[in-house]
């Protein structure tokens, strides 16, 4: 499926003229300075060639009617001269030629090269930009921006400021030349000009509103469409076909009527254009024919001031396109480099040391965290209102052969906790540190390479199964792979797929079930031999047979490393040294299975539920009974 | 694992940054783009594709037609030129009236031409607007009625790609034919006119259009090549990023972002290079147009001017000449892209026809029927055997009746043929022996309005739309009312968290729901199998995990929605089988065992072991 995202962007800013950041395109273009010096060079030679074509065509008629300076010269003097011209045509031709395309290639070429230049600057970017960034923007829009803003940026260079050198040489040239020839005549033969160029700019700056509102309802309908099929099944369940039919005829018929308002717009802009050319070529040949009767011009020079309108008219119309070149260069331009002129808000402190052999005795002190912290970039203008903090005064000490078990309702903070340790966000007070080290004063590589955090929800690349396995570690070896699939009680499944280990994941291979996915992530996670070793919530969809099974398999693993485990399921955390009872962001209760047991509060509470479900639930018949 | 020495290794990447890593990728691993070199005429194609322009003809004879005077205008243009050198403008014999009339004859084509070009565009836009909307209804509209086997088959990106991509093929390959038309028309006139004014310099003069045709056709395979290449890997390289972008936080937790980086380094590099080539290719033919170009008008300037000079060819001819010449290569050019065109078209039309062409299982009966109100909401399946595959079938001769107000379990290990017996009540699917009934009355003998409003049914996925959350739960029910929409929020508990929303129930829903969590989803789903009222509901358990907290609610919430209704329950959940009326055990497509909770323990068979083995769940059997 093409990777056009699904929802189009926003009308707003269809229109837009932002002189720095074009010049901050423009800038980037000439530090290509040979192949932008060649192109611009071309492009004048190529003006020029142009106008000098038209010329040599009137003279050529103008020999053939013997005109030659004087009237009474030799026919072979005539011949020699319509040879000499024809030359010069053929060389003016090949000029031409030579010098659009080269001026077209160099183009073409330099903006293929920022556009590389800005590809990798933004995908670096994206890279780096911390996930309180990547949380509020939508993934739809930063492909937008690294496909269409990349490809709306690199056309400036091509057809904006070659394009503008091109008419100014044709216009400026060719009104000399006109002027020269006949000023009446000449300046008819450009009154066109201004209509087309004026006329195609509205023209087009209407269509581009109207291309992006067109979008947007294809972007409804891609949705509406994608859904339906994707939920045939409720569709179905709830014989809705008639509805979403309904739907989707509602939606199509608004598109189908911007895309007739569209050709509208274009279909009467471009005609219009058409006309008005012909209109001032009607006006040449009228007023040029009475002029040529009285002999102020010759028939050649009529010939050549309708060749040039021929020659002129088509980067006329494109200066349509240059306008639009320059609205498009200026939004994309200007929302490409707001993202590369962030400053990721997490990076290395300056002076940063790698953590070395690190020993892996993680504490929390007095740790609290808002996910309202400062994000990358410039402050976002107003300060928000006092948020409840996420986590308050959260203090622990876990290390190597430690487990430290996590549970609390949804929304208690004890994600929040996996995702600091490896500083994916920075607290907002308190301290967290790796043998006694602040983890602000250590290089976030070796911080997050000595830290494992194992997601409930892992992502999975679209690649081989051992490439997925071994992705914090590609150099890993066959055997590594195994043992940690074998670990984590995945190796049986996979070496029954028909591929084993090679057979591709993710989309258009084959997929796994929630628990699977989970084990393979698990692999994932161990496979590095991290020193601290978080699981999120991650065994929560392996059934607790398999989880037993995990666990033992691990214990010699996890003997020697920081463990944390976060669950829902208490049968994952009774066997952990200690055991926090997450709430609001507080830790409530302290201790391990059995002291929180005998304490009787939250956790007992709790413990309570999950071994005695039926209380609390049922069928017809079955009575409720209240909490 | 070994219980290694406390040693920390380098991230891997800085410790062994020379050699390349063996194992990683970016980007998707598979290739999306179709080829693209078949054949340029497929006649089945075309006929069914004139099916669907045929409701337009009138239009499109008008367009023909409007593309044909706005070519033969355009041709007229130079030949006025040429007629005004030689009568209006004659050395000596000046006729200004005689200008004065041919200048309002030039006025009178071009109006002409304005006329006809306004027609012709217009007509073909809105030709091809409405048949790419057409054809997508079509197919859009075949799909919502489709076997469900088709749908479980195919990915919905597939589908997409042809309701967009190919749609759009057609639609383009429509609007270039028209215009084709016109420039076959314009070389035609051209020739025609060059060969009328002056056979000799006319032949002379058309020698270059064979050699233009041959450079094109030289050229074309070649550049199509590079285009094609160009494209694939643009598509890796977006393919590589859209992994960056969604992947985002698992490549930082790994620390993947140098080799990752490196890696699409070497993509993008591939794809700098490919566009740099494709762009040579693209203009290489520059020089060589404008050359031929230039040599024909120099053979119009030797050949031509000296005729001229010897009295054997009128001026205005050799002018007209001149401008003819600066012509030819238009049209040659876009008929020479036709070609590709149509091989795309045929193409994406083999793969449109082929889903409109995909059969249709599951029909209403002309003779169905809507059941009675008095009908009676139960269940019964007649010695049902069904399958997917031929000679595999996943159900054999199960019967069973779920009396009405009864609530029924079924249980069994993974492919048992749970999900399949309840997709046969809905009639996803015809059964291949035996029978399915509801309310007394064969699925097949029943319309399927009647099976939607009789039959609430709850999937295990609980699949939500874009929208608002009232309109979500309102979905089957559209004219239900607010307050209806909210007393079943309350009755399932969902109202709650629901009022929490910043905007309550016009809280819009992104896909697919993502931005209220799985449990909630499950709440909502509830909500919107309550509104619909149905006397009979099929409910798939949800074996997604979710907190013990979440995990309360959803069984009152299932409690109340079972209240009062007749309902056959894929059940994971031990207390959702405990609270069954009966429980019917599944396995490998058979009824093995039926009985209450206790009933089947006693009887020590399939049940009683999954009960020992498993304590509050049936998951992962």
């Amino acid at each position: 499926m093409p990777l056009v995202p699904a929802s189009a962007r926003a009308t707003r800013d269809a229109v837009g003229f932002d002189a720095r950041t074009l010049l901050r395109i423009t800038a980037m273009a000439f530090t290509h300075r040979w192949r932008m010096a060649l192109a611009i060079v071309s492009t004048v030679i190529a003006g020029l060639a142009q106008i000098v074509i038209p010329g040599l065509i009137g003279q050529a008629v103008d020999h053939a009617q013997g005109l030659l300076g004087d009237a009474a010269v030799a026919t072979a003097q005539v011949r020699a001269a319509l040879w000499q011209t024809a030359w010069l045509l053929v060389a003016a031709a090949a000029v031409r030629g030579v010098s659009t395309m080269t001026q077209n290639y160099q183009g073409e070429a330099v903006g293929h090269l920022i556009a590389h230049e800005m590809r990798l600057a933004y995908y670096r970017k994206l890279q780096r930009l911390s996930f309180s960034w990547h949380d509020r923007v939508h993934t739809g829009e930063l492909m937008t921006r690294g496909i269409l803003d990349i490809e709306g940026t690199r056309l400036w260079v091509h057809t904006g400021i070659l394009r503008m050198v091109l008419l100014l040489v044709l216009i400026g040239g060719g009104s000399a030349y006109l002027v020269d020839v006949d000023p009446v005549v000449g300046a008819l033969a450009l009154a066109f000009v201004p209509f087309v160029g004026v006329g195609a700019t509205v023209a087009r700056l209407k269509l581009r509103r109207l291309w992006f509102a067109l979008q947007e309802e294809l972007g409804v309908l891609t949705r509406v469409m994608e859904e339906n099929l994707g939920g045939i099944r409720v569709v179905r369940a709830f014989a809705a076909q008639g509805f979403e039919m309904a739907r989707f005829d509602v939606i199509s018929r608004r598109a189908l009527g911007i895309a007739h308002r569209r050709i509208a717009v274009f279909v009467k802009s471009t005609t219009t254009m058409t006309y008005a050319f012909f209109l001032s070529m009607t006006l040449v040949l009228w007023v040029g024919g009475e002029r040529v009767i009285a002999g102020h011009i010759t028939v050649g020079e009529l010939t050549a001031i309708l060749a040039f309108m021929t020659i002129l008219q088509q980067p006329v119309r494109q200066i349509a396109w240059m306008v639009n070149s320059i609205a498009r260069a200026s939004t994309c331009g200007g929302r490409l480099f707001e993202i590369l002129d962030l400053e990721p808000a997490i990076r290395d402190a300056p002076g940063a040391r790698p953590l070395e052999a690190p020993v892996g005795v993680l504490r929390f002190e007095n740790v609290s965290f808002s996910y309202h912290a400062p994000a990358d970039g410039p402050p976002a203008g107003t300060a928000d209102a006092e948020v409840p903090a996420t986590l308050a005064g959260v203090s622990f000490e876990v290390g190597p052969g430690k487990v430290l078990g996590i549970v609390g309702p949804p929304g208690s903070g004890k994600s929040t906790i996996a995702h600091l340790i490896p500083r994916f966000y920075d607290v907002t007070a308190g301290t967290i540190t790796i043998d006694g080290t602040d983890i602000r004063e250590v290089t976030l590589d070796s911080l997050r390479a000595a830290v494992s955090v194992i997601q409930q929800d892992a992502f999975l690349f679209s690649s081989a199964i051992e490439a997925n396995v071994a992705y914090a570690d590609p150099w890993a070896d066959r055997s590594a792979i195994r043992q940690a699939t074998e670990t984590a009680q995945l190796h049986q499944y996979v070496s029954q797929l028909p591929d084993g280990y090679g057979t591709l994941v993710g989309e258009r291979g084959v997929s796994l079930s929630g628990g699977q996915r989970q084990r393979l992530a698990i692999a994932r996670g161990i496979l590095p031999q991290s020193r601290v070793i978080v699981f999120d919530d991650s065994m929560a969809a392996v059934d607790a047979g398999t989880e037993r099974r995990i666990r033992e398999e691990l214990a010699e693993f996890t003997g020697s490393r920081a463990t944390i485990i976060i669950a829902h399921r208490l049968s994952s955390l009774r066997h952990a040294d200690e055991i926090l009872f997450l709430e609001a962001g507080r830790v409530v209760e302290r201790g391990d299975h059995a002291a929180l047991i005998a304490s009787g509060g939250r956790y007992a509470e709790l413990h309570a539920l999950q071994t005695d479900p039926l209380g609390h639930t049922v069928g017809p018949g079955t009575q409720e009974r209240e909490s | 694992m070994s219980g290694d020495a406390p040693r920390q290794p380098l991230p891997p990447h800085l410790g062994r940054r020379g050699r390349r890593a063996p194992l990683a990728v970016v980007g998707s691993q598979v290739s999306y783009e179709e080829e693209m070199f078949g054949a340029a005429f497929d006649g089945v194609v075309v006929r069914r594709f004139w099916g669907f322009v045929r409701p337009y003809r009138r239009l499109l004879a008008v367009a023909v037609v409007g593309v044909v005077i706005f070519t033969l205008t355009q041709v007229m243009v130079p030949l006025l030129v040429r007629y005004a050198v030689d009568h209006a403008m004659a050395e000596g014999s000046g006729e200004v009236a005689l200008l004065r009339a041919i200048a309002l004859g030039f006025l009178a084509v071009v109006s002409v031409n304005y006329a006809s070009n306004i027609t012709q565009e217009l007509m073909v836009g809105r030709i091809a607007g409405h048949l790419l909307f057409d054809l997508r209804r079509a197919m859009y509209r075949h799909l919502q009625d489709v076997s469900l086997g088709f749908m479980d088959k195919t990915e919905v990106g597939r589908l997409m790609s042809r309701l967009q991509g190919d749609v759009s093929a057609l639609q383009e390959f429509l609007e270039t034919s028209i215009f084709a038309i016109g420039d076959f028309v314009l070389l035609l006139g051209i020739v025609t006119v060059l060969l009328t004014l002056d056979v000799r310099l006319g032949l002379l003069t058309l020698a270059v259009v064979p050699a233009l045709l041959l450079v094109r056709l030289v050229w074309l395979p070649r550049a199509r090549a590079a285009f094609l290449r160009a494209r694939e890997t643009s598509s890796a390289v977006n393919g590589a990023l859209a992994e960056n972008v969604h992947g985002v936080r698992a490549i930082q937790e790994m620390v993947r972002e140098p080799v990752n980086y490196t890696l699409f380094e070497d993509k993008a590099g591939e794809n700098l290079r490919s566009h740099m080539v494709a762009s040579r290719y693209s203009n290489a033919m520059v020089p060589v147009v404008e050359l031929l170009t230039g040599a024909a008008m120099a053979v119009v300037v030797v050949v031509g001017g000296s005729m001229v000079l010897d009295d054997a060819l009128p001026l205005g001819v050799m002018v007209a000449f001149l401008f003819y010449v600066q012509r030819f290569f238009d049209p040659i050019r876009s008929l020479t892209l036709q070609y590709s065109i149509m091989q795309r078209a045929m193409a994406s039309g083999q793969r449109i026809f082929e889903v409109l062409d995909v059969p249709v299982d599951v029909r209403e009966r002309d003779s169905a029927q809507d059941l009675a109100p008095d009908a009676g909401a139960s269940i019964e399946f007649r010695d049902v055997t069904f399958g997917y595959e031929p000679g595999r079938p996943v159900l054999e001769r199960v019967s069973f009746r779920v009396e009405p107000g009864e609530t029924v379990a079924l249980v069994g290990p993974t492919g048992s043929g749970k999900t399949s017996t309840m997709a046969l009540v809905k009639r996803f699917y015809d059964v291949w022996e035996g029978q399915v009934l509801v309310g007394g009355h064969d699925v097949r003998e029943l319309t399927r309005r009647t099976l939607g409003r009789n039959i609430a049914m709850v999937l295990q996925e609980p699949f939500l739309f874009s929208g608002t959350i009232a309109d979500n739960i309102r979905y089957q029910k559209t004219e239900a009312s607010q307050a209806e929409v909210e007393a079943a929020a309350r009755a399932v508990g969902a109202h709650d968290f629901i009022m929490r929303l910043p905007h309550g129930y016009d809280t819009e829903l992104d896909q697919r729901g993502t931005n209220i969590s799985l449990g909630q989803r499950q709440l909502v789903s509830f909500a919107r199998a309550l509104v619909a009222d149905a006397p009979i509901l099929v409910l798939d358990e949800a074996t997604a995990n979710v907190d013990s907290y979440t995990e309360r609610q959803i069984q009152r919430a299932l409690a109340r929605l079972l209240e009062g209704r007749t309902a056959m329950v894929i059940a994971h959940r031990l207390a959702t089988v405990r609270g069954a009326d009966r429980i019917l055990v599944l396995q490998d497509g058979k009824l093995i065992e039926r009985g209450n909770h206790d009933e089947l323990v006693a009887h020590g068979g399939l049940y009683a072991r999954l009960y020992r083995l498993n304590h509050a769940s049936f998951d992962d059997l």
